[in-house]
């Protein structure tokens, strides 16, 4: 790990209205951390989570990707979050587009790559999430799980320095947790730098470095799994965590 | 009907078409211009800039709240007025065509605007995110995944509004313009053949919108899928 964070997330307040949704938020993440953010629902997670390449506004603080500041007026987003891998609960790999443009148009028109070397990157994605044999076929004909895969090749083939994963299993039958989980583990074990909005306590577990911990919009919790799964400080995150490992 | 036969319509045939072909170019014309000019209005109506979502919504209203009889005299009457009296010149163009063919684009464009609003409105916020978060912006993110799948779910809608707007087109008789319609009326009058020729007309029109209503059937059917 250097020392120079990969995400600073500086004292952050989001309000929608007159509701204070993120209060206060800070924590840092260095190149090669995973960070598992997890809480009850409307704990503000997601929102956070979404905060950190823009896709939500916040209004106060700051949150340094890479060393761009977001709250920059200046700040080119569309750059940053190139940059910058997301996936999301419901894939949203695009419907219109067969398997190949959802790994290529956006390297081409954002990042300005030949299409041979988009293609070059995309399948090599692709055959690492194990789905090659589906190159030409649309979303619709995949499952939930093969999606997911595909959308994780989708946000890889951009080169990302740092990949957010917003309850990426959330929206999958049980079995295909699994071979979403497998992919990100392998991810995490070749060092690339995560954010994770999860329950999954077992990939927690077994990949963490860190577990944030929010409810009400707080980070509650900031710990090494370790710590986290050991010694869990806070009651709420006791209470938390007893009904997610009991389920 | 005496007198109503092959010979007599070979006869009429070319002026017919000819008024079939102003028709048809019409609403090509009223079709294409109303969905571009539409879009725009549609993102300007979406648009969180107050001033362009305001004016757009005034546009629409204006247009929807005024009869296209209307429309078209006006833009017959008062548009080459306006620019004699702005330029001091004269309008050199086929006046009775391009007045005609604008008023359409821009009164459908009012139509077709909600069309294309609601379409954007239908497709999820998580495909304006994950477009976002690829690094599109957002005229990337409109053209290449947004307006796409839009269009796709407004076909129907788009056709249905067509066919309005084809028969719609036989209105621009109140300014002289020859269409389809006024053709045959113009040509059943001359022959004393009136009744025959309306009916050739209506017949015209009834089959065209119907196939066409037919395929807008099948398209929802298959898009449904």
């Amino acid at each position: 790990m250097s020392d120079k964070p990969m995400i600073e997330i500086k004292a952050v307040n989001k309000w929608y209205g007159q509701f204070q949704v993120l209060t206060d938020c800070s924590t840092s993440i260095s190149k090669g951390d995973v960070v598992v953010v997890c809480g009850p629902s409307g704990s503000g997670k997601s929102t956070l989570i979404k905060c950190v390449n823009g896709l939500e506004p916040f209004q106060q603080g700051d949150i340094v990707v890479n060393g761009v500041s977001l709250a920059d007026p200046k700040t080119d987003m569309p750059k940053l979050r190139s940059r910058v891998g997301m996936v999301f609960q419901n894939f949203e790999l695009f419907p219109h587009w067969s398997i190949k443009q959802n790994l290529t148009v956006a390297q081409v028109k954002v990042l300005g790559r030949s299409q041979a070397e988009a293609e070059k990157k995309g399948l090599a994605y692709l055959d690492r999430v194990g789905l090659s044999a589906h190159v030409h076929k649309y979303p619709a004909e995949l499952s939930g799980g093969q999606q997911q895969r595909v959308a994780i090749a989708r946000a890889l083939s951009m080169d990302p320095v740092v990949m957010l994963f917003d309850e990426p299993t959330s929206a999958l039958d049980p079995e295909m947790v699994q071979e979403v989980l497998d992919v990100m583990v392998g991810l995490a074990k070749e060092g690339m730098t995560m954010m994770c909005v999860t329950h999954e306590m077992g990939f927690a577990r077994q990949v963490a470095s860190r577990v944030i911990f929010m409810d009400q919009g707080k980070i509650e919790e900031d710990a090494t799994s370790e710590e986290f799964f050991t010694t869990p400080r806070g009651e709420r995150a006791q209470h938390f965590l007893s009904k997610i490992l009991n389920n | 009907m005496n007198g109503f036969n092959w010979a007599e319509l070979s006869t009429a045939m070319p002026g017919l078409m000819q008024g079939l072909g102003v028709t048809l170019r019409l609403l090509a014309m009223g079709v294409a211009g109303g969905i571009v000019i539409g879009t725009f209005l549609a993102l300007a109506r979406l648009s969180s800039i107050k001033f362009l979502s305001t004016l757009a919504k005034m546009y629409v209203n204006y247009f929807r709240s005024v009869p296209l009889l209307l429309v078209l005299i006006w833009f017959y009457y008062a548009v080459p007025m306006i620019f004699t009296l702005v330029t001091g010149d004269y309008l050199t163009i086929d006046v009775a065509f391009t007045s005609c063919a604008v008023a359409f684009m821009l009164f459908e464009a009012a139509y077709f605007s909600e069309v294309v609003r609601a379409g954007i409105q239908s497709i999820s916020k998580g495909q304006f995110n994950a477009a976002y978060a690829l690094g599109m912006t957002y005229p990337q993110a409109m053209r290449l995944v947004i307006l796409p799948q839009a269009f796709r779910k407004m076909l129907p809608l788009i056709l249905q509004q067509s066919i309005i707007l084809f028969q719609d087109t036989t209105l621009v008789a109140a300014i002289g313009l020859v269409d389809f319609f006024r053709a045959s009326y113009v040509r059943g009058d001359l022959m004393n053949l009136l009744t025959p020729y309306i009916i050739l007309a209506g017949a015209m029109y009834f089959v065209v919108s119907s196939l066409a209503m037919l395929g807008v059937k099948q398209l929802q059917k298959r898009l449904r899928v």
